[in-house]
């Protein structure tokens, strides 16, 4: 039976994890490779690296980051951040990353997906939503796509813009509600449900868990495939096992694998 | 004793060395695990990987753009009877026919096209993208003491196209996904995997061990 994904993601700047991962006893909590190596023997379904690096220079950094992992995780790893060209793209597939997230330099070309997705299979390349709630004079709210960490508008609808990208190339979908990140009262679930049922290829729900109903809620109300959560995971709150026994006992298939 | 990984450009090659790399070591006879785009070395290997991921068309390209590979690689497993495991698009590549945009020759080692994954429960996404359980068609030494079935371990797959074969005697697993998708076949002194072993933890390793071991 097919099983519903619990994803951590960890922020990575300049090869170091931002605020540290504190769940377990870890030697280094600021390396990357370590926490994952901890997210893997927990029963993590996939791990998501997102690079937050501002620099050029120090993006070398994250390709070792990344081949380290491989060399120790047997498990499936998606690097985001400042994905912007072909080549980009085929440094991390090659260093180990099995899927490779695309934001902004989809947004600013939407050709990008399709390039992508030609040269390396719709299965690696996923496109990275952030969406913000706007409110429309005289009409009704919708979703807009939003980059820069939720700074810039750029007035595209975001259901039309993830059916674009999926038309495009674009495997899967990773939706992040920027009104909902970092607030702790769970996934945007009218966002994510909007998303969900008008495009083909899975749906990752990120931004706003802060319990383990919400994990739930993400799939049941929003319809994702899989949920991406940071905060919950790598302070202790929760373990992986417990979201995923939560989970289960919510009735949702999932995978116990020792 | 030499396993040779095929470098025909193929995304995951890394991951796939490594895992190989990590079964062979918990061996009582560890193997030598070589990365290689050398039709030579392929031909003299004593097990021989096909990684692959991506569309099947452009892989077939992959394996042709390297001068005598496909020559080595059939003769080392055809004639040689070497064991092989194709991985993924790796795995695709061993049927008659690519369905996937174009139609594409494979090597026609299992009878069958590789076609569009269709769920009939249109709710169910494609790709065919996370962790799902197998269910055995037949037995296999690559099979053995691992936990299938419903209750059993999960693999994790990530692909929208699978080989439809057209003898059941060469389907060695399959998984649920709106319908029954191919997951593993062999015949002969080949086998291949849909899903990733090299990214289905305990599981997969536990299988690429069972296939080092593997003595047709």
């Amino acid at each position: 039976m097919f099983k519903v994904r619990v994803i951590p993601c960890l922020d990575v700047k300049d090869g170091r994890v931002v605020k540290g991962v504190n769940f377990v006893d870890l030697r280094d909590a600021g390396d990357p490779v370590e926490a994952a190596i901890a997210y893997d023997a927990a029963g993590a379904d996939e791990l998501t690296f997102l690079d937050i690096t501002a620099t050029h220079e120090n993006r070398g950094i994250m390709l070792d980051v990344v081949r380290r992992t491989a060399e120790a995780c047997f498990m499936p790893l998606t690097v985001g951040g400042g994905v912007r060209t072909v080549d980009d793209i085929k440094t991390l597939l090659r260093s180990g990353a099995d899927k490779v997230s695309i934001n902004s330099a989809a947004v600013s070309r939407r050709e990008f997906v399709k390039e992508a997705a030609e040269k390396y299979g719709e299965q690696c390349i996923v496109v990275a939503i952030d969406a913000k709630r706007v409110k429309r004079a005289g009409g009704s709210d919708r979703w807009e796509i939003f980059t820069h960490g939720g700074r810039n508008a750029t007035g595209i609808d975001a259901i039309e813009y993830a059916q674009e990208v999926v038309a495009l190339g674009a495997g899967e979908i990773l939706l992040t509600s920027m009104d909902r990140d970092g607030t702790r009262q769970g996934f945007d679930l009218p966002l994510t449900r909007a998303i969900a049922d008008s495009v083909p290829v899975p749906v990752i729900a990120s931004g706003g868990v802060g319990n383990l109903d919400h994990l739930v809620d993400g799939v049941r109300e929003g319809h994702a495939t899989g949920v991406l959560a940071a905060s919950i995971f790598h302070f202790g709150e929760f373990t992986i096992r417990q979201a995923k026994d939560h989970m289960v006992r919510a009735g949702l298939p999932m995978r116990l694998d020792p | 004793m030499t396993v040779a990984i095929i470098d025909y450009g193929s995304g995951n090659l890394h991951s796939a060395a490594k895992a190989f790399e990590r079964a062979a070591r918990s061996m009582e006879d560890p193997q030598a695990i070589k990365v290689t785009r050398d039709p030579d070395a392929v031909y003299r290997a004593d097990c021989i990987v096909l990684p692959g991921v991506g569309a099947f068309a452009d892989c077939r390209r992959g394996v042709d753009a390297v001068d005598g590979m496909l020559e080595a690689l059939t003769e080392a497993v055809r004639v040689k009877a070497r064991p092989f495991f194709g991985i993924c698009v790796g795995m695709q590549l061993m049927a008659t026919r690519g369905k996937e945009h174009v139609i594409t020759e494979g090597f026609n080692w299992i009878g069958g096209d590789v076609e569009k994954i269709e769920p009939r429960d249109v709710s169910l996404k494609v790709p065919h993208m996370g962790w799902n359980t197998l269910d055995m068609v037949r037995e296999h030494p690559v099979l053995e003491r691992l936990p299938l079935g419903p209750k059993g371990r999960h693999a994790y797959f990530v692909h929208s196209y699978h080989l439809n074969a057209a003898n059941e005697a060469d389907v060695l697993a399959r998984a649920d996904y709106g319908g029954p998708v191919t997951a593993i076949v062999g015949k002969d002194t080949a086998i291949g995997t849909q899903f990733h072993p090299e990214k289905s933890q305990r599981f997969g390793l536990a299988l690429i061990a069972n296939f080092l071991k593997w003595k047709p």
